[in-house]
């Protein structure tokens, strides 16, 4: 049966009407689900009454599954199967993969994402996750006494659209209903009720395992806008344990220890590291492979100096974060600490006077994500109070557009557009009779469609024969509020339409959204000149099939030499398209315009003529 | 007349209070709706309303309407866990049967 639990004044649900909602933390190193239950916003312990899931799946031969710590205690001897970190993979194809280094994984090549060979056959990043995921739901049905009515899960604000919808098709494939997907540090601040302020810049300060996020939130009338995000994907807890083993293999002669022994000196740097947030000084037994039993010790002035240089390293994405927002650090209203390496004193300590304000710091780091999730799941659900005017929105991290002539990108929804967001523009036809248009989406910052990526193609087909221009076609871009586009096409006087859902086929690594977001600023004046010579290219291009099909229909009006010199002019500007000087483009387009002016004059005489001949003149409209 | 809350219950309830960070007590009560007829309310309470019945259990202030004090009389509200599972549960003397969920019952 199911147990009660406390509602709002007026707000005890219908039986059976409870809407189970969840919020899940899935982690690069570990993940976790929360909810709201009497009010207040809780993790979900399992059995043992733990909270954190190690993000390890681990394959058997037999088709088996094991997923968290049981998988985590064999990754060392079945390395292979044993898939770690999965989150890395998600949405991202073989050549990102690569960028990694050596992983033990047998990695395939499949259209969109790798996949991995394992003991029960081959797995996607997005099916790996999915344990991971139902393994968490379960566990909330188990404590919460039934069905989910729905989940929010949480991914990196930098985490492009592949990303998203790998995420997203994970958590469908583990049965949850996703009420939405929801950015890390949007989550953190709401957890930290920082979206009941009016406004305010936040910095979220996310030190996880093995990766370091910093994000710029700026809230402005319930709308959490991420104004930049900064880190290193190759810093975490984890290089501190590494600090401590080195400390001692150099310390007690164990430069020699390899293999199963570093793992026993990362264990116990581990324990010695958490415990130095709370005491002066630590220690841990170690039996090493050879039958020697030491007693390694720490003081907490030791740790804090051979580790000084990984504090010092996450002072520098810290101050690029805030250079990209444009801010000095007086310009931040609230600092948020997340991820379980944020205990360290010297860290915090690093933190408030970087900022010269105490972060926030009363919620476990480990949880403030999943916590801040569970806020909004409930909210989503349905479970929060009419009267409660709450409506949190997110922001789209990079421009959306599409190819136009010339290889140019038109941005139809710029970055930082809150969502759900859905904007039109109207498009026309380049040639004559054109019965058909390519829609080509890209996401990124720069002006020309190379340097951006590329999301989706697809094809208009049946467009009525029209002169170039006249064609009306109505192109839709929509994102819902996990970030999801879909995009449609529409010839207006027809109504023929065409739409894609993008699930994009390849993913952007951190790095590369950064890049991108970087040389958007860096390349400003090389893409102007970019964008200057694309437009004069499709300018020459438009004006020489003009004049062409000027001179085959009407080119009797020519005389011989004012042919010649036509043609001469026409073939200097294409020779001067090929080239990349967007002035001397110009300068010819605007040579072949004026050669050409009697030519249009007498073309034009010619069709008034044709127009009138045979009407009696009363027939011709007079105003 | 009385309505009790086991020491478990009230100590449970002093903390989400807490957590809320306002509320006076705890508001029972019963409705007519539900596959059973019957189903129980449990709200934080915020200031009395007219009428209700004060009780006082284990430093908890519990406030139960007139109407519903009818059917709660002599009920004790514990806090137990089942498996993963935790909640409050009524333990009502009134009671003839309920849905299998124990969200409705019968008196």
């Amino acid at each position: 049966m199911s147990l009660l639990q406390i509602s709002e004044p007026g707000e005890s649900p219908e039986p059976h009407q409870r809407r189970l909602a969840v919020g899940i933390d899935l982690g690069t190193t570990h993940s976790l689900v929360a909810t709201v239950r009497s009010s207040s916003a809780e993790a979900l312990p399992d059995r043992e009454g733990r909270v954190l899931l190690p993000s390890v799946v681990r394959y058997l031969p037999d088709g088996g599954v094991h997923v968290g710590e049981d998988a985590k205690a064999r990754a060392g001897d079945d390395p292979a199967n044993t898939i770690v970190s999965v989150k890395r993979f998600m949405g991202r194809g073989v050549a990102d993969v690569a960028k990694f280094g050596a992983l033990p994984y047998r990695f395939v090549d499949a259209p969109g994402m790798v996949g991995i060979e394992t003991a029960a056959g081959l797995r996607s990043p997005v099916q790996v996750s999915a344990e991971i995921l139902r393994t968490l739901r379960e566990r909330a049905e188990q404590t919460l006494g039934g069905e989910l009515f729905g989940a929010v899960v949480t991914v990196p604000a930098y985490f492009d659209d592949s990303q998203r919808q790998a995420t997203k098709d994970a958590a469908k494939l583990a049965g949850l209903n996703v009420l939405r997907l929801l950015n890390e540090p949007t989550a953190a601040a709401i957890a930290y009720g920082l979206d009941n302020a009016s406004q305010g810049t936040f910095a979220i300060f996310d030190l996880g395992g093995g990766t370091f996020d910093l994000s710029i939130l700026k809230l402005t009338r319930g709308v959490f806008e991420v104004l930049s995000t900064s880190g290193d994907s190759a810093l975490g807890g984890d290089d501190f344990d590494q600090a401590i083993a080195v400390h001692w293999r150099v310390h007690h002669g164990l430069a020699d220890a390899s293999g199963k022994d570093t793992r026993r000196l990362l264990v116990a740097a581990r324990q010695v590291k958490e415990a130095l947030s709370t005491q002066e000084e630590a220690g841990a037994d170690v039996t090493l492979s050879w039958g020697q039993q030491m007693h390694l010790k720490l003081k907490r002035a030791e740790f804090e100096h051979i580790t000084a240089a990984l504090v010092q390293k996450t002072l520098g994405p810290t101050r690029k974060a805030l250079r990209d927002a444009g801010l000095g650090v007086a310009d931040v209203d609230g600092v948020v600490l997340v991820g379980g390496a944020t205990r360290m004193p010297h860290l915090q300590r690093a933190v408030e006077k970087c900022f010269g304000r105490a972060p926030l710091k009363d919620l476990d780091p480990d949880r403030v994500v999943a916590i801040g999730a569970a806020i909004q799941a409930n909210a989503l659900a349905g479970n929060r109070s009419a009267d409660d005017d709450w409506l949190l929105l997110d922001v789209t991290p990079l421009s959306l557009g599409l190819e136009t002539m010339g290889g140019l990108v038109e941005r139809v929804i710029p970055r930082n557009s809150t969502i759900p967001v859905a904007r039109a523009q109207e498009f026309t036809t380049f040639k004559d009779g054109q019965s058909a248009m390519a829609i080509h989406v890209v996401q990124g910052e720069r002006e020309l469609v190379s340097d951006c990526r590329s999301l989706a193609r697809f094809e208009l087909r049946g467009i009525p024969p029209m002169v170039a221009g006249a064609a009306r076609i109505a192109v839709t871009f929509q994102v819902d509020a996990d970030g999801l586009l879909s995009v449609s096409a529409q010839e207006k006087t027809t109504g023929v339409l065409a739409s894609v859902v993008v699930k994009p086929s390849y993913g952007l690594t951190d790095d590369e959204v950064a890049r991108m977001l970087r040389e958007g600023f860096d390349h400003a004046q090389a893409d102007r000149d970019a964008r200057l010579l694309a437009e004069q290219r499709v300018e020459a291009a438009a004006m020489l099939s003009a004049l062409r099909a000027a001179i085959d229909s009407d080119g009797d009006l020519l005389t011989e030499e004012e042919r010649g010199s036509l043609e001469a002019r026409a073939a200097s500007l294409e020779r001067a398209a090929q080239g990349t000087d967007p002035r001397a483009v110009k300068s010819a387009v605007e040579a072949v315009n004026r050669a050409s002016e009697s030519f249009a004059a007498r073309r034009m005489d010619r069709t008034i003529a044709r127009a009138l001949s045979g009407r009696h003149i009363g027939e011709v409209p007079t105003s | 007349m009385a309505v009790t809350l086991t020491a478990r219950a009230a100590d449970h309830i002093q903390r989400y209070i807490e957590k809320r960070g306002k509320g006076i007590g705890l508001r029972l009560g019963v409705r007519t709706t539900g596959c059973s007829g019957m189903a129980y309310k449990i709200e934080f309470a915020d200031g009395p309303q007219e009428g209700d019945v004060q009780f006082e259990s284990n430093g908890v202030r519990v406030l139960v309407d007139p109407k519903s004090l009818a059917y709660l009389d002599g009920t004790e509200l514990d806090f137990v866990r089942e498996g993963l599972n935790e909640g409050f549960k009524f333990l009502n003397p009134n009671e003839k049967d309920r849905c299998g969920c124990g969200e409705s019952f019968n008196v």
